[in-house]
């Protein structure tokens, strides 16, 4: 590669150069060149590409797929798409058809580039040491079959994906069997199912990303070892919207994130030794939602403010840790002053048990009855978990 | 009529229980605000007192108001007066004191400090609610002769429509729970105003755990157009309702 690039040459593309078309320019050139394609818009079909070429747009060329195509593939390592802008790709329910699709190869990098009106875009599929930055990525299918994912990728390993913004695809980001990666300051808002999807993709690590508004929020499953830190997880409202929907995740670190005004902020299942720290809960629903086939996870130093259930279970959760915490429903006193309070919390109330059993009792969501219950119950507790509790809930919230 | 409602009014303000009853609301609706600094939870807050106190106090108040000048009402009737209009001028007196001092009390508050469609809601409700209690006061108290009883059936009333009611429907709820109950239970909850006003303030305030399951179908009910004019007219049925019973019921009664 370094090679290449010692003697590599520069071929522009345009309506004045004698270069009119991109495919013209791929034919001409050779591994480590740069093509720079100028402004204008090129309707060429598929442009495949089987050389180690960098593609730089200059003055934002549009590719346009007529919706039919798909605008760029890619077969070789070291290929560079910067800078375009790609439009209409074809749909396909048969083929997944992407704006641009990079194939069993290494060290692709697709920067900068707004993707507009496409069925998937970004499409990586058995690839390696790949980088995805700072695109912008819109669809507008009003369905989830008639739209594809944003930025997916389908057994590939260490990639880097970052900076993009995702708006109305079906996933935002859709990872399945992908290990190694670090997906980071993405923002994938308003995708008619879930802003984070992920499978079978371990060790892999999210950061600074903010999921908001999608369909059913994020969700991520059978997986071991990811770390999801700083993430925002916001506004997901709807009867099956998670901020964060946790099935089968193991060996884990949730921390710094913040879950605002989701239906339910996070929803754990079959999930084991999975540590949620540091977290802001505010404004949710259910700030967390965790079944009885979860165990040995630890909740510590997270805030629970302004949610209207803490917690809700259908089990006992014996196996869980819960231990300082901030809890703005927590009533006790802390006589010695040291910051945690002398009685413990326990985070599900009656009533949100009874909702989780039977969801037409929230009808009577604040009566006096029901506050009446709930009070009885904390004060002598026979239908709650006893053991469910934090034992040194936090008196002030835990600065994050 | 005009002169029946304007010497009850009179009456009601003199007594000074009314003025109470309005600097209470008033001070407890300003604290709860000036502690809690969402204006949004502090309408729940507020929520809570206001379901349990104005229709206690509304229904007591009545109750006892009514037994008290049981001599002036007769006096009255003594005069060539429809006993309609007599007492449907002491019901709108009575009301319309009610609700006024419901609204200065809760409303200056809520004008300042969370000026809202949930504050605006709250304070509607309330005062209907207030309106209701008074309605189902004059109801109780025309139908028993006897003050100690009196006054017992409307704290029996209130504690049917406060609590006893919505354990009523817990109950309903375990033993149907198999069944589609969802509109029915809707149809349930228009059973009882506190219900209803506290599900429409809900609505507007605890969005997020509305947004699940039940909430989609409150939503779906009183978010409609239809659904609003139904529970409207519902609330407006218990206000006239028992105060047509009463009147009914005062008409033939031989005092």
């Amino acid at each position: 590669m370094v090679g290449g690039m010692a003697h590599a040459a520069t071929i522009q593309v345009g309506t004045s150069y004698p270069v009119k078309s991109i495919k013209q320019a791929l034919e001409k050139a050779a591994d480590g060149d740069t093509i720079r394609v100028h402004g204008g818009t090129y309707r060429e079909g598929n442009i495949a590409i089987h050389k180690s070429v960098a593609l730089m747009g200059v003055d934002n060329p549009v590719i346009d797929g007529e919706k039919e195509h798909e605008q760029f593939s890619v077969f070789v390592p070291y290929v560079t798409i910067n800078g375009f802008t790609v439009i209409a790709s074809g749909k396909s329910s048969i083929r997944d058809i992407a704006a641009i699709k990079v194939y069993d190869t290494h060290h692709a990098t697709i920067e900068n580039n707004i993707l507009d009106d496409n069925f998937f875009g970004i499409y990586i599929q058995s690839s390696k040491q790949c980088t995805i930055r700072n695109n912008k990525l819109t669809a507008y299918g009003e369905t989830e079959q008639l739209t594809g994912n944003g930025i997916h990728s389908w057994k590939s390993d260490s990639l880097y994906i970052a900076g993009n913004t995702i708006v109305g695809h079906r996933d935002g980001v859709y990872l399945e069997f992908v290990t190694h990666t670090e997906v980071r300051d993405n923002q994938a808002l308003d995708n008619r199912r879930y802003g984070l999807h992920f499978m079978f993709s371990h060790q892999n690590g999210y950061y600074h990303n903010t999921f908001s508004r999608n369909g059913a929020g994020v969700a991520v499953m059978y997986t071991k070892q990811v770390r999801m830190e700083n993430n925002t997880f916001s506004e997901n409202w709807g009867d099956a919207a998670y901020g964060l929907l946790l099935k089968d995740i193991t060996d884990s670190h949730i921390e710094h994130n913040v879950f605002s005004r989701n239906t339910t902020g996070i929803l754990m299942e079959g999930s084991n030794r999975v540590q949620i720290q540091r977290n802001q809960f505010e404004g949710n629903g259910w700030a967390l939602k965790m079944q009885s086939s979860c165990m040995d996870n630890e909740l510590t130093q997270n805030n629970f403010v302004q949610n209207t259930f803490d917690l809700a279970t259908n089990g006992s959760l014996k196996l869980n840790r819960f231990i300082r915490n901030y809890w703005d429903k927590y009533e006790g006193y802390d006589l010695n002053k040291d910051r945690e309070g002398d009685v413990p919390y326990r985070p599900v109330s009656l009533f949100s048990m009874v909702v989780e059993k039977y969801p037409m009792a929230m009808l009577l969501f604040r009566s006096f009855m029901v506050t009446l219950l709930d009070r009885t119950e904390r004060v002598v507790p026979s239908l709650i978990p006893e053991d469910l509790k934090d034992d040194a809930p936090m008196m002030k919230p835990v600065a994050l | 009529m005009n002169k029946i409602i304007k010497y009850v009014i009179a009456d009601l303000l003199r007594s000074r229980a009314i003025l109470v009853y309005a600097v209470v609301l008033f001070v407890l609706a300003g604290s709860v605000f000036s502690i809690e600094d969402n204006a949004d939870k502090g309408v729940v807050s507020l929520l809570n007192i206001i379901l349990f106190v104005v229709p206690l106090v509304s229904i007591i108040f009545s109750t006892v108001y009514l037994y008290n000048s049981a001599e002036f009402i007769e006096l009255l009737v003594s005069q060539p007066l429809k006993r309609k209009t007599i007492w449907l001028s002491i019901f709108t007196g009575l009301a319309g004191t009610m609700a006024l001092a419901f609204l200065i009390g809760v409303g200056i508050p809520i004008v300042l400090y969370s000026f809202t469609p949930s504050g605006m809601i709250l304070l509607l409700c309330g005062t209907i609610l207030s309106v209701v209690f008074v309605s189902v006061a004059m109801w109780a108290a025309v139908r028993i002769r006897d003050k100690a009883k009196g006054i017992g059936l409307s704290i029996l009333l209130w504690l049917y429509f406060a609590l006893l009611f919505d354990a009523l429907v817990l109950f309903i709820l375990f033993q149907f729970s198999d069944y589609p109950i969802e509109n029915g239970m809707i149809a349930v909850s228009m059973l009882n105003p506190i219900d209803i006003s506290r599900i429409l303030i809900l609505l507007q305030v605890d969005l997020s755990a509305m947004m699940g399951y039940t909430g989609a179908i409150f939503r779906n009910f009183f978010g409609t157009g239809w659904g609003m004019a139904i529970t409207a007219l519902v609330l407006l049925l218990w206000v006239a309702v028992p105060a047509w019973f009463s009147t009914r019921f005062f008409e033939r009664r031989d005092l």
